[in-house]
């Protein structure tokens, strides 16, 4: 095969495995601003804690509640941490992001750009800034896989092909079942939803939850490729925010997308010029912007 | 009234002021105070500086006896967090107000070469051991700043050299994407072009990068049959451990860590690390007065084995007191005069001196990792000793403006 095609797949692929992190939490942010309205700049931090809880449940737990032979794997922690994480989620909506609602969206981005301060400082004060590499990949994820044109790590195929499997399920359930349309109702019309017996508020919070969930998932996923660091959010926050503006506010298969793409497509610009890799997911930004100002799947208007 | 009590306390004030002046001839502010400025949190913090830097000073303190000249010696920390400005702020705040005599450690060469900077204008002494940058006593070697250790000229010459012995001709270079990063680059492409190699490509990483998948799939593609890392610390260690997981080593390239520590062997373990050839200023298993420092130092600060930073923390600590004894005042002038003046020679520096530009210069080691060690820090055998003037660059072309 030619090299260039050969490094061109190759970057491709971990561009793909990059903007498997980019679609994940996208898609998180893209489900709570669509039924909320609410800019949860949280999202990044709430990601962090994801990675942070199976990290914890894995090396520390054990010996903080005195059993040291107590220790939570990778597969456990997949499905425990989002939960933990949508809980945490669930909470911040119910005792403090419900108060602003009615006020301007200002106030509740801020509000979740406090939330995200205060849990970095946290993170930073006990397991200091700097980060610590997850030792829980599970024994049948460890090895190679010959790709032909590479030798990709198994993990992360794993991640690629997870990630695009519960993309769909989310796209599917909010686009195409019942409990998606009533989720969509509630958010058009509140008042009209309540007289047909729905709880709304309960709703709303299920939702946020759900969303977070999503970034604590991708988190979880993330702490055995890169290491757990209290600023592993922040550093992917502001790229999230380029995908979700370029997707389009909102919008669920948008977000999905445009995150892959973005992954590509930083991959790739790798190649050819690679510093120019952090800024080309911005220059698309602005170029979407110029000629689509609500995003590629916007709804107009 | 009022006035009586102004006369009384501006009398007091005198008379203080001049048993300050007294006690100022021999030790000023009347302790000695070791200030280490380190990274204590980042990729740096294990190996060079963090715990093990401070705890390598305390116990040569300690060892010293505690006090010099009959005065308390003090040592204090902080974490500079890989910044400049933020050392740069916490170095001034130790000369001004907490009167620090010599600030140590100073782990990246951003750092290493701000402080230095700043120490000297306010004439304090900086014993660098962190940072590796040769211009720190090359372009801008100042008169107080003393680099005690290694740099990056010495690091290339025992590794590359050998590496390109080894057939080894064509080379591709992983970053560190600052001052310390590219002298380390230039200093061993240097090495690399004289003795007939080539330099196909590089690729800079920002300091403390996660991932380095995609820069090792560029070193690949370049065909280069080395990849030089010039980095350090958990850089390096991502660096090799994603090469083996891209299967890269497996597919004929070899790995070249340019600064790499035993601390760092350890972490990869030796199967990953097997082979991989670096160059030290010390090595713990070498000699029988560094196995018996090495078991002293485990003792004291609990349990880890000294990296050779560590070991260059207590020699200089100890050079700097009996600097400080020998010369009967703690006056910087003094100081460094008594410094350059007497040879460096224990466990840590064979056949040491430090000349004008402020350089160490001493014996280096070539290290290649083995397996199956007796001790679980004995992770590499001393393949070849690189005498410290062939390891640093000559004073003439180490390009001090200060030697003339």
């Amino acid at each position: 095969m030619d090299p260039m095609i050969r490094l061109i797949l190759a970057q491709g692929m971990l561009g793909l495995n990059n903007g498997v992190f980019y679609a994940m939490l996208s898609l998180g942010l893209a489900v709570i601003f669509g039924l909320l309205n609410v800019v949860n700049f949280a999202h990044g931090a709430l990601y962090m804690l994801g990675a942070f809880l199976a990290l914890i449940m894995y090396s520390y737990m054990g010996a903080w509640i005195g059993m040291s032979d107590l220790s939570i794997g990778f597969w456990p922690s997949l499905i425990l941490a989002p939960i933990l994480v949508g809980c945490f989620g669930m909470l911040i909506e119910r005792f403090m992001l419900r108060r602003l609602y009615k006020l301007d969206p200002i106030y509740s981005l801020l509000l979740t750009f406090g939330v995200t301060l205060v849990l970095q400082g946290l993170f930073i004060n006990f397991f200091n800034a700097s980060g610590t590499p997850y030792p829980g990949m599970p024994e049948s994820l460890r090895g190679v896989v010959n790709l032909g044109f590479m030798m990709f790590p198994k993990y992360r195929l794993f991640v690629i092909v997870f990630s695009i499997l519960v993309c769909f399920i989310v796209w599917y359930v909010i686009e195409r079942t019942r409990i998606g349309s009533r989720l969509r109702a509630g958010t058009e019309n509140p008042e009209l939803v309540k007289a047909f017996g729905i709880n709304v508020p309960l709703m709303v919070m299920l939702t946020f939850g759900f969303g977070t969930g999503l970034a604590g998932l991708a988190g979880v996923l993330a702490a055995p490729i890169y290491s757990v660091s209290p600023l592993m959010g922040a550093n992917l926050i502001i790229v999230i925010f380029a995908v979700v503006v370029i997707g389009g506010m909102g919008s669920i298969a948008g977000a999905v997308v445009t995150g892959f793409t973005l992954g590509l497509v930083e991959g790739i610009t790798k190649v050819f010029y690679a510093p120019a890799a952090n800024t080309v997911i911005f220059l698309l930004m602005v170029i979407v912007l110029l000629v689509r100002p609500n995003g590629l799947f916007g709804r107009q208007g | 009234m009022k006035s009586a009590i102004y006369a009384g306390v501006s009398a007091a004030a005198i008379l203080m002021g001049a048993q300050g002046a007294l006690a100022q001839d021999a030790i000023s502010d009347g302790v000695v105070k070791i200030g280490v400025l380190g990274d204590m949190s980042g990729v740096y913090s294990t190996g060079f500086s963090g715990k093990g830097a401070v705890d390598a000073v305390k116990m040569a303190v300690k060892d010293f006896g505690g006090t010099v000249l009959g005065k308390p010696i003090e040592v204090i920390s902080a974490d500079h967090q890989n910044k400049a400005d933020v050392a740069s702020a916490t170095a001034r705040q130790w000369i001004d107000e907490e009167h620090v005599d010599m600030i140590t450690d100073l782990t990246n060469s951003a750092v290493g070469l701000a402080v230095q900077k700043l120490a000297s204008d306010k004439k304090t002494i900086t014993m660098n051991t962190g940072s590796a940058s040769s211009a720190l006593t090359g372009a801008d070697c100042t008169k107080y700043g003393i680099h005690y250790g290694y740099d990056t000229h010495a690091l290339p010459v025992g590794t590359a050299t050998a590496v390109v012995k080894n057939g080894g001709k064509s080379w591709y270079f992983i970053t560190a994407d600052y001052a310390f990063g590219h002298a380390l680059q230039d200093n061993t492409s240097e090495v690399v072009k004289s003795l007939g190699g080539t330099v196909v490509g590089s690729s800079d990483v920002p300091l403390g990068s996660n991932d380095f998948s995609s820069y090792l799939l560029q070193a690949q593609s370049s065909g280069a049959n080395v990849i030089g890392l010039a980095n350090a610390g958990q850089d390096t260690v991502n660096a090799i451990k994603q090469a083996h997981e891209f299967g890269i080593v497996a597919g004929g390239q070899q790995l070249a860590g340019m600064l790499v520590l035993i601390s760092d062997v350890k972490s990869l373990g030796t199967d990953v690390a097997a082979g991989l050839q670096f160059t030290s200023g010390w090595y713990w298993n070498g000699d029988d007065a560094s196995r018996a420092w090495k078991e002293k130092y485990e003792k004291f600060s609990g349990g880890e084995a000294p990296t050779f930073p560590h070991a260059a923390d207590y020699s200089l600590t100890m050079a700097y007191l009996n600097a400080i004894k020998a010369a009967g005042t703690d006056d910087p002038d003094k100081v460094r005069a008594q410094l350059g003046k007497a040879p460096i020679d224990d466990f840590f520096a064979k056949g040491g001196r430090i000349r004008e530009d402020g350089l160490l210069v001493h014996d280096m080691y070539l290290l290649k990792v083995k397996s199956g060690g007796t001790d679980p820090w004995d992770v590499a055998d001393v393949v070849r000793t690189i005498p410290g003037d062939e390891a640093y660059a000559s004073l003439a072309d180490g390009g001090c403006p200060l030697v003339k």
